[in-house]
């Protein structure tokens, strides 16, 4: 079981990484559900299967297919890739790593110094999750909803094909037939 | 049984996070830094669960909850976006340079 | 009658109303009708009260008329009241009664003026203010009056302001009266911190029990004052100004720069007497800077040119004469000669603007000569009150006033021979300055032929300031000549009688004789010397000594010259080189520090997200290491 969780933590990582570097976007997308599920593993094997059948369900499964479908519809071609990799030579992108990478060692070193103990191992099952939420954390649900609901709104009042609108006082005598 | 402690368990999350966070940095394409935003979220959702496994309790699943709902709608408000960029801003090159 | 005492500021303030809001639409006619009726109304309310006064004085000698209250704040609390007693009743009657016959003169002075109307605005406020310096109860009431004054007489000596040197006349008088205010405002602090209270009887009575004689704050906050006095009345160290003040019309020197204002410093001296008694070095103070501005301006007097210039030095001067009086302690004395004095002098000055009016607005008066003819009631009115302002024996009124500030100089509880010598010496001068004056200017040949006879808008105030000026005396005889103390009498209520010092008969008589004697004998030289054989004159200063003696009495003794090696030179370096002042340097540095540090973050706003990320991530990984290294 350990080795599935380590297993599954290595494909997270690298699968994220590849994500990070693609030029595709298509593949850095399937890079991503990859690393998704693999994350979804690691919360099965902690004892967090509702979590982990979320994280399929909604992440994988709904907010990713979103991503491809809006670049189906953006309808991308080669010249992008070839874009793509331009951007990635040519930019000097040491530096923000070196950053990331020094930030990092202090997180581990400060997580490390910190007192540590195995996991619990219990299995957390979805009804205990749902009445925690239903009671405890009802204000989050209903401020969740209300987010949902004006994410919902702003993506409709966004993405709409808008006309193009002249001011009145922009138009001039002749184009107004 | 996992033997696994709740550091090895941060540490794989801060990695993720970082990974995402640099491709936030050097990433020009405004698509690429929104997955690479998608990652990092995922990284401290992640962290979320790791510590509520670590306590045997259901809080930190429900923070992932609320994480994951958080993602949802910046990700349809961002895609929104990024279509209206797309079709304002009919360039030849397919891919918005933004940012 | 008393009740009514509250109408004798209105009437001017609410002429002056009248006249700055419609002044330009009523045209002259009118405005003259307001600007002199109001006067004159204030001035017959204040005959009637003073009448209804002497015949049945009110309780105590004394009647307050409380309006309402100004400023009230914790124990801080001032009235606008009004104090009627005989010191304040005096100096009403002749501002108010002084000034009726100036503005009737000006009537015709100004009357081919374009600022006509604004002559008699700034005259009904002046008027108004003064009454509120001399009427109010209270000390600030009194300094809001003094400041009222101080800028009516701006605003007069600067009246025609198309000149500049008018304007730099002006100027010169607000500031040099302006360091007197600034020490009798902080006078003004002192004697609120002693006694909690503004009101200047319940000073007057209450100083005894907590000043003891001599009270170190008691000296400080009457030399304050005499600070104060001293910019106001032109004394000396502060006497350079009124002399400059002559630039203004001249009813204007008339009432403001010779009978009224500048005797605001005896007013406020004589009415604080109760302090002044527990501070004996104060009153030594006083009497040292009256004598020697008496000396000061009498010498300076005698070497001018220019007719009102003469005036103005004799007019510092005779306040240097009341100055003494109070010093030595004969308080009654004082206000007497300020009383003559407002008369002769504002006599002096209506008619020499009479002879500048007819001289083609000449001031000079070696240019003019052998008016006596031409302008016969000038003359004579001139000559009365030259007569009184040079003390002829007997006849005069300035004789017995004079007289008693001399003899009281050396007699008084504070006096000495010393001062008695300067007062003494002092006549002396002014008899020969002021014949000086009137021989070259009446007698002689005519030098110019007259461009304007006057009218009997400026004969009815010059011949009844004469009949003031020769019989206003009479009230008060001294103890050889008649023994008469109608005046002291009156004063008694208000002043304290003189008391100490010696009464030696005889020796009255002789400087009584000794003055008389002088004073013809310096008339008799001016006679000889200007009139008669004017070459020793010409011959004197046209050897080098005379001629640096004469400019050096010309420029009024050096003190302007003085001042403006000592003060304004100095200032006027320290604020050149200061010129972009070094107190700016820090407060320059700080915009230009934001600046730097703008143009140094104004490169971390490119606009690209990514670099904003990247700073946000410096910033947390400062942050942390932070965290980590503590």
């Amino acid at each position: 079981m350990t080795i599935l969780f380590y297993i599954a933590a290595l494909i997270a990582i690298v699968a994220s990484i590849m994500v990070v570097t693609r030029t595709n976007i298509i593949h850095a997308l399937l890079y991503m559900v990859i690393s998704l599920l693999a994350t979804a593993v690691m919360f099965f094997l902690i004892g967090a299967p509702f979590i982990a059948a979320m994280e399929i369900i909604i992440y994988a499964g709904a907010i990713m297919v979103l991503f491809v479908f809006v670049v189906m519809m953006l309808n991308l071609g080669k010249q992008a890739v070839e874009q793509e990799k331009r951007w990635l030579s040519t930019e000097g992108w040491y530096f923000p790593s070196l950053l990331s990478l020094i930030l990092l060692l202090e997180i581990g070193y400060l997580i490390v110094s910190g007192q540590t103990a195995p996991f619990n191992g219990r299995q957390i099952p979805p009804a205990e999750v749902g009445k925690e939420l239903y009671s405890t954390y009802l204000i989050g649900v209903e401020l969740a909803a209300i987010l949902l609901m004006a994410g919902i709104i702003g993506a409709y009042h966004l993405a709409r094909r808008k006309k193009y609108v002249v001011h009145r006082f922009l138009k001039t005598e002749g184009a107004e037939q | 049984m996992i033997a696994i402690s709740l550091n090895t368990g941060l540490i794989i999350a801060s990695i993720m996070f970082f990974t995402g966070l640099i491709g936030v940095m050097i990433r020009k394409n405004i698509m690429f830094m929104l997955i690479s935003i998608e990652i990092m979220l995922n990284a401290a959702g992640l962290a979320f669960v790791f510590a509520g496994a670590q306590h045997g309790q259901a809080d930190g699943q429900i923070m992932f909850l609320f994480i994951l709902t958080t993602a949802a709608a910046e990700v349809a408000v961002g895609l929104a976006l990024i279509i209206q960029f797309y079709q304002n801003l009919k360039r030849s090159i397919p891919m918005l340079p933004i940012i | 009658m008393y009740d009514l005492l509250w109408l004798v500021p209105t009437f001017p303030f609410l002429g002056f109303l009248i006249l700055a809001i419609f002044g330009k639409k009523i045209g002259k006619k009118l405005s003259a009708v307001v600007g002199v009726g109001s006067i004159g109304l204030s001035a017959l309310i204040t005959i009637l009260i003073g009448i209804q006064f002497l015949t049945n004085p009110p309780e105590g000698h004394a009647f307050v008329q409380t309006l309402w209250t100004w400023i009230a704040a914790d124990d801080f609390k001032v009235n606008i009241a009004f104090h009627l007693d005989a010191l304040s009743m005096v100096f009403a009657f002749v501002v108010t009664f002084v000034g009726f016959w100036i503005h009737l003169y000006s009537t015709e002075y100004m009357a081919d003026d374009e600022g006509f109307s604004r002559f008699f605005a700034y005259m009904n406020l002046f008027v108004g203010a003064m009454l509120m310096l001399v009427m109010g109860d209270n000390l600030l009431l009194l300094y809001l009056g003094w400041e009222g004054v101080g800028l009516c007489s701006y605003l007069l000596i600067g009246f025609w302001y198309r000149d500049p040197a008018n304007g730099y006349a002006a100027r010169k008088a607000f500031i040099v009266t302006r360091v007197g205010d600034a020490a009798m405002a902080v006078g003004l602090f002192m004697l609120f911190y002693s006694f909690k209270s503004l009101n200047i009887q319940e000073i007057l009575s209450v100083a005894p029990h907590v000043w003891s004689p001599g009270n170190k704050l008691a000296v400080a906050s009457t030399l304050l004052l005499l600070g104060g006095a001293v910019g106001k009345s032109a004394q000396l160290p502060l006497q350079v100004w009124l002399p400059d003040a002559m630039a203004g019309p001249t009813p204007t020197s008339a009432l403001i720069h010779a009978a009224t204002m500048v005797t605001a410093g005896v007013y406020l001296i004589a009415r604080m007497n109760g302090i002044y008694l527990l501070a004996p070095l104060s009153m030594t103070a006083v009497a040292i800077v009256g004598a020697a501005t008496l000396l000061v301006a009498g010498f300076a007097g005698m070497a001018q040119t220019d007719i009102k210039r003469v005036l103005a030095y004799s007019t510092v001067s005779q306040i240097g004469y009341m100055f003494l009086a109070l010093g030595v302690g004969a308080w009654s004395a004082g206000v007497f000669h300020f009383m003559i004095h407002a008369f002769f002098k504002a006599l002096l000055f209506l008619a020499a603007g009479a002879i500048i009016l007819a001289q083609h607005h000449e001031q000079n008066m070696f240019k003019m000569g052998g008016l006596a003819k031409a302008l016969p009631v000038t003359f004579w009115t001139f000559l009365i009150g030259s007569a009184s302002l040079a003390a002829l024996p007997l006849i005069t009124a300035g004789f017995y006033s004079k007289d008693a500030i001399i003899w009281y100089a050396w007699s008084g509880p504070n006096g000495s021979i010393y001062l008695w010598m300067a007062a003494v010496f002092g006549a002396m001068v002014t008899a020969f300055y002021t014949f000086r004056m009137v021989f070259v200017t009446f007698f002689g040949e005519q030098k110019m032929e007259i461009s304007h006879y006057p009218t009997w808008r400026v004969h009815i105030p010059l011949i009844a300031l004469a009949f003031f000026a020769l019989f206003g005396g009479f009230i008060e005889l001294p103890g050889t000549l008649g023994h008469l103390t109608l005046f002291s009498d009156f004063m008694k209520s208000a002043l304290p009688v003189v008391e100490g010092g010696h009464h030696e008969v005889s020796l009255e008589i002789f400087s009584q004789v000794l003055t008389a004697v002088l004073a013809l004998v310096s008339i008799f030289v001016a006679y000889y010397l200007y009139l008669k054989n004017m070459q020793i004159v010409t011959n004197f200063t046209s050897t080098k000594f005379g001629h640096g003696l004469q400019q050096f009495l010309l420029s009024g003794l050096g003190f302007d010259w003085l001042y403006e090696r000592l003060f304004i030179r100095p200032y006027v370096w320290l604020s050149r080189t200061n010129k972009r002042d070094f107190i700016d340097f820090f407060y320059v540095f700080l915009p230009w520090l934001a600046r730097q540090f703008h143009y140094l973050f104004k490169y971390t706003q490119t606009g690209k997200v990514r670099r904003y990320v990247v700073g946000i991530v410096f910033g947390v990984l400062v942050s942390i290491t932070i965290v980590v290294i503590l």
